[in-house]
């Protein structure tokens, strides 16, 4: 829904579990709005019929999970090579293999780290509720314009299949920008080509250093987080995500028994809330970081927080029940930090 | 050259004044220019858009003055589907070899024939991998010696040579599919008859048009060019039979 009210018209896709709900809603809705919704062969002829319509200009995403992403990856690095910017959701499952299909985070360095061949990051945005998940499709879009790049929105099972109230607010500014670059037929120009093939002396360098430079402007202005109860807190409890939210109610009960304890959540893994943690690290006294996987997050926040503080890791690798309740995520910080 | 004297057949408008990377006696160039002409004559470089495919057509923007992208190896159809898609009034194109089109991509060109985009698939035969030194492709012959089928391509070992033509024009989607050479004058007169009819099928938006076109690769093969082009003639044409294998005269669900 998000999609649309940000101005995408296009969805290629191959359905998977579980996130089949968005294509099915948008094979419903684009036909009756002129949009495309295309169900494609496979994984590789979504991503890459995505790089097609986005080397034309338009807004356009897709969706899968695990399996699905990981044959999107090829599409992925050439999209970030030519600069061609699109949506990517990858509502995650569990893995590796066919794995599962519950709620997980194991996906968390393939979206991360790049996931595809060569040198390079998206911006991964990890939502925790149904309104985040609105409000991220609209950065999502904005992110990919701006930067000319594919954008990940990172999300769950849990949140792939939550319902709750929505509110359908457009952010202040919203526009869709022009597309100088865009491939549209060269009437009264010069040729246009999008392509990721270097060849000449010293090409394929400055490009690689060109695509950095977007990653450090990111660092710079992109960085998003939210924090709860951190101005007195001794004990940090980091998670993103459907946990992060579980971990919200823990962290109000661990207050309720005294024990001062904030919850930093970020919102962009990348890029990751570095500065933040750093700081953090250098006034509380502990650090939980609480993941669906078995401990992927934990190395970013070991980077910035240093060697200098104790850091415990609460995981749950995805599994039929393996979704962990308040009470557990309580039970942790009460160990980690004894009343 | 004197004022009074004209080429009868000048460099089309489309193909940009550059000498090719192409090895001598390669049939790429010939084939572009083809492509060209086929542009010029239906007057629309400025709306067309190609997908290059990987392998030695992947500089096609090099030579060819068109918009271009490039897309991952055997995905052109792909690309080309969600460019349409979006620019529904302009023309375009894929130029995909046979390790892109007949290997890798073998999904991709199946399923979008299968729809019926309204696109145009040039797909250069030349019966192995030319960019990557010459290695056995789908479409390499029986007993033909690549860089990995040193002692000729068996069939026990490696199957049969693909026709993808025939694959392709036994679907429903397609408008227009044909295989055509250019090895000598006729046949390639043929050629650029059938490259246009392939770009009439988009654009008198009837559909789905795709050439096969037999390319003579002597680097590759071993042979001096004018003994591979024989060798098209002489095996590659026996195997591949060229002609019109698909052609609706009217615009598909109507």
């Amino acid at each position: 829904m998000a999609a649309v009210d940000a101005g995408c018209r296009y969805y290629f896709g191959y359905p998977i579990t579980p996130q089949s709900d968005l294509p099915e809603y948008l094979s419903r809705v684009f036909p009756k709005i002129g949009g495309t919704f295309l169900q494609a062969e496979s994984e590789l002829g979504a991503i890459n019929m995505v790089l097609g319509a986005a080397a034309a200009g338009a807004r356009v995403m897709t969706s899968s999970s695990g399996p699905g992403i990981s044959l999107m990856q090829e599409g992925i690095s050439y999209m970030c090579g030519s600069e061609v910017p699109a949506v990517i959701v990858n509502v995650q499952r569990s893995g590796p293999g066919l794995g599962g299909i519950s709620p997980s985070q194991g996906d968390y360095f393939q979206a991360t780290r790049g996931g595809g061949h060569g040198d390079y990051r998206t911006p991964v945005l990890a939502p925790h509720s149904v309104q985040e998940m609105w409000d991220l499709t609209f950065l999502a879009f904005d992110l990919a314009d701006r930067y000319r790049t594919p954008v990940v929105i990172l999300a769950d099972g849990m949140l792939g299949q939550m319902k709750e109230p929505l509110d359908t607010r457009v952010p202040d500014g919203f526009e869709i920008p022009e597309k100088d670059w865009k491939l549209d037929g060269c009437e009264g120009r010069d040729q246009r080509v999008l392509k990721s093939l270097y060849l000449g002396p010293r090409e394929l360098e400055e490009h690689c250093w060109k695509l950095w430079q977007k990653m450090e402007d990111m660092k710079k202005r992109e960085v998003r987080w939210e924090g709860v109860m951190l101005d007195d807190a001794e004990l940090l409890v980091v998670a993103f995500g459907s946990p992060a939210r579980i971990a919200k109610t823990s962290v109000r009960e661990a207050r309720k028994e005294g024990r001062k304890v904030g919850l930093l959540r970020p919102i962009t893994l990348f890029p990751f809330p570095e500065k933040i943690i750093e700081s953090l690290a250098e006034r509380v006294k502990a650090i939980l970081v609480v993941e669906l996987n078995t401990g992927q997050m934990l190395d970013d926040v070991k980077m910035s927080a240093g060697k200098n503080i104790p850091i415990k890791f609460f995981g749950r690798p995805p599994g039929t029940d393996s979704l962990p309740s308040p009470l557990d995520i309580l039970d942790e910080i009460r160990e980690v930090y004894p009343a | 050259m004197s004022e009074d004297r004209k080429l009868l057949n000048p460099r089309p408008r489309s193909l940009v004044d550059r000498p090719t990377h192409f090895c001598p006696g390669c049939n790429h160039g010939i084939i572009h220019r083809l492509v060209a002409e086929a542009i010029d004559y239906f007057g629309v470089r400025e709306r067309t858009i190609g997908v290059a495919g990987v392998g030695c057509g992947v500089f096609l923007y090099s030579y060819i003055d068109t918009d271009v992208v490039e897309a991952p190896h055997g995905r052109a159809p792909a690309v080309a589907t969600g460019l349409k898609r979006v620019m529904k009034d302009r023309v375009v194109y894929t130029y995909q070899g046979d390790g892109d089109l007949a290997a890798i991509g073998t999904g991709e060109i199946i399923h979008a024939a299968n729809r019926g985009e309204p696109i145009t698939i040039i797909f250069i035969n030349n019966t192995n991998y030319g960019m990557t030194g010459g290695q056995m492709a789908p479409t390499t012959l029986l007993g033909q010696k690549t860089s990995t089928t040193p002692y000729g391509r068996d069939f026990h070992q490696a199957g049969y040579p693909i026709r993808m033509t025939e694959i392709v024009a036994g679907l429903e989607g397609p408008s227009f599919v044909a295989r055509a050479a250019v090895d000598k004058p006729a046949n390639l007169r043929r050629a650029r008859k059938l490259i246009r009819q392939a770009f009439a099928a988009q654009i008198e938006q009837k559909g789905f048009g795709f050439i096969e076109l037999l390319s003579a690769c002597p680097t590759d093969w071993g042979l001096k060019p004018r003994d591979a082009l024989k060798r098209v003639e002489d095996e590659l044409i026996p195997y591949y039979p060229l002609g019109v294998f698909k052609e609706r005269k009217e615009a598909d669900h109507l």
